[in-house]
């Protein structure tokens, strides 16, 4: 057994709340962060992704409290996307509990962001999004400011070489947000996610166009992605992560399934409320310690 | 039973708040501290970090940390850069002098066809002793690691996982464990080995 594929929830938010629809507007509210984190952590997913759909399009930063909520929450990695464009911006969302941070239209506009993450905060704390669409001439492309349709915008520059430049300036995973398959659930684009995997060293996450878990079978297999990344599928409880997992593990697929019974039982951890001086900045208040997760 | 009191090193890295909330999540009675006299009296020391060594081991140094971490003698467990730390030497930043406490020297994970660095994601454990930290780790746990530098398997190896070779994944040698995973971020596991270091492990 080796290094499992993972599945990720995306998490759209906005004014603290998980939103669905189109990533700028008609947002139907679909729960509360917290509840919604820990949901999915239970189901088994492996990572989510919580991206901030006001605070990139508004110019205004991410909102810190519901990082830290969900910080204390969940017991398994989870990445900030949306509104990050400087070191301090990243720096105050990983203080806050992120483990990664992922950005997208800001390194458009200024590569070298990149290169301040990596070196300020390590490589594997750098997620960079794509967000790619192929143009009449049959190369793909990156659009920029995708979070609101009147605002996007076509660039020059080719999906390829874009992800080959961001893994020089320090990239530590590549999300691959096929544009022409958001949405609507047909697929992943397996084609140019096996483009974009024979560039790309570090890990690959796929996005976009996810519907049945014979799609995630698909990208596992076909484009060698790492990760698969979706939404609109899982919230509306279509696909259950725990059935996908068990569909993907019988086709042959490495996914992390419930972890093997311990010798001599789980332990019951301790039960005694805890003390836990609040002497740092990043301190908030105790929540819930009777509902512990160990 | 006595509650172990858990000094966790403010050692500057940004999961230290991920760290922490998992200690909160197991109910431990843990203190976020850079106090030397704090550290050295608790009944359990966790030294946490991520990002490059060189950035880490200077950031103990400009905390005063360097010889209170090596004059801890109670139970210390390094998490992920906190574990690559607590040996000779990492090949990170060009090279870069560590705190010593364990022998040996942490080395880049080469790139091979199909295996990607960073080594990211949830891998396998495979144990090759038994240890009061991984009593509840059976092979075949998924843990999740993010790192790119990677200890190779030493006389200290007690759990290993594969990418690119072999490499280890928790390592002791007499008070000193560390944790290449991220257990605040590995779901039950995690928090199974944090419940261990705090309750199991003897001095």
């Amino acid at each position: 057994m080796t290094l499992a594929r993972r599945v990720i929830a995306c998490l759209d938010v906005s004014d603290g709340r998980v939103v669905k629809g189109t990533r700028f507007r008609d947002h139907q509210d679909m729960g509360g962060i917290t509840e919604l984190a820990a949901r999915y952590s239970a189901e088994g997913v492996d990572e989510l992704v919580f991206y901030d759909i006001t605070a990139s399009p508004q110019g205004r930063r991410v909102d810190l409290d519901w990082i830290d909520r969900v910080a204390r929450e969940i017991d398994i990695p989870f990445c900030v996307a949306g509104g990050i464009s400087s070191v301090e911006d990243a720096r105050a969302v990983l203080l806050a509990g992120a483990d990664k941070v992922s950005v997208n239209t800001p390194a458009t506009r200024r590569p070298e962001l990149v290169g301040e993450l990596a070196r300020e905060f390590g490589t594997q704390c750098v997620v960079v999004g794509v967000d790619s669409l192929r143009d009449e001439d049959g190369q793909w492309r990156i659009r920029q400011l995708t979070g609101d349709p009147d605002a996007t915008r076509a660039l020059e520059t080719t999906t390829l070489a874009w992800v080959e430049r961001v893994q020089e300036l320090g990239a530590g995973e590549v999300v691959l947000n096929a544009m022409g398959s958001d949405g609507v659930r047909r697929g992943y684009d397996v084609e140019q996610l096996r483009a974009v995997r024979q560039v790309c060293q570090v890990p690959l996450i796929a996005s976009g166009g996810a519907g049945s878990a014979q799609h995630f079978i698909d990208v596992f297999r076909d484009a060698d992605v790492d990760g698969a990344l979706a939404a609109g599928v899982f919230h509306s409880g279509e696909l259950a992560i725990r059935d996908l997992k068990e569909r993907l593990g019988e086709a042959g697929i490495e996914v992390r399934m419930d972890d093997p019974v311990p010798v001599g039982g789980p332990r019951t951890p301790p039960t005694t409320p805890p003390r836990i001086p609040r002497s740092s900045p990043t301190a908030g208040t105790p929540t819930s310690m009777e509902g512990t997760t160990a | 039973m006595a509650r172990s009191r858990v000094a966790l090193v403010d050692s500057g890295g940004t999961n230290i708040a991920s760290v922490r909330y998992a200690l909160d999540r197991i109910g431990a009675d843990a203190r976020l501290t850079r106090d030397p006299a704090d550290i050295l009296a608790a009944d359990r020391v966790i030294l946490p970090g991520v990002g490059a060594a060189g950035a880490g081991m200077r950031r103990l140094r400009e905390a005063g940390l360097v010889e209170v971490l090596r004059a801890v003698e109670q139970p210390l467990l390094g998490v992920c850069l906190g574990m690559q730390l607590l040996f000779d030497r990492s090949a990170e930043d060009g090279g870069v002098e560590c705190l010593g406490l364990v022998p040996g020297e942490v080395v880049p994970i080469p790139g091979a066809p199909g295996v990607r660095v960073p080594h990211m994601g949830w891998n396998t454990l495979t144990a090759l002793r038994e240890d009061p930290l991984t009593a509840g780790l059976p092979d075949g746990t998924r843990a999740y690691f993010v790192h790119s530098y990677a200890v190779p398997v030493t006389p200290d190896t007690v759990l290993t996982t594969q990418h690119s070779g072999t490499w280890s994944a928790v390592v002791r040698r007499g008070n000193r464990w560390g944790a290449q995973f991220h257990p605040e971020r590995s779901a039950r596991a995690g928090a199974r080995l944090l419940t261990d270091f705090v309750l199991e492990v003897t001095p």
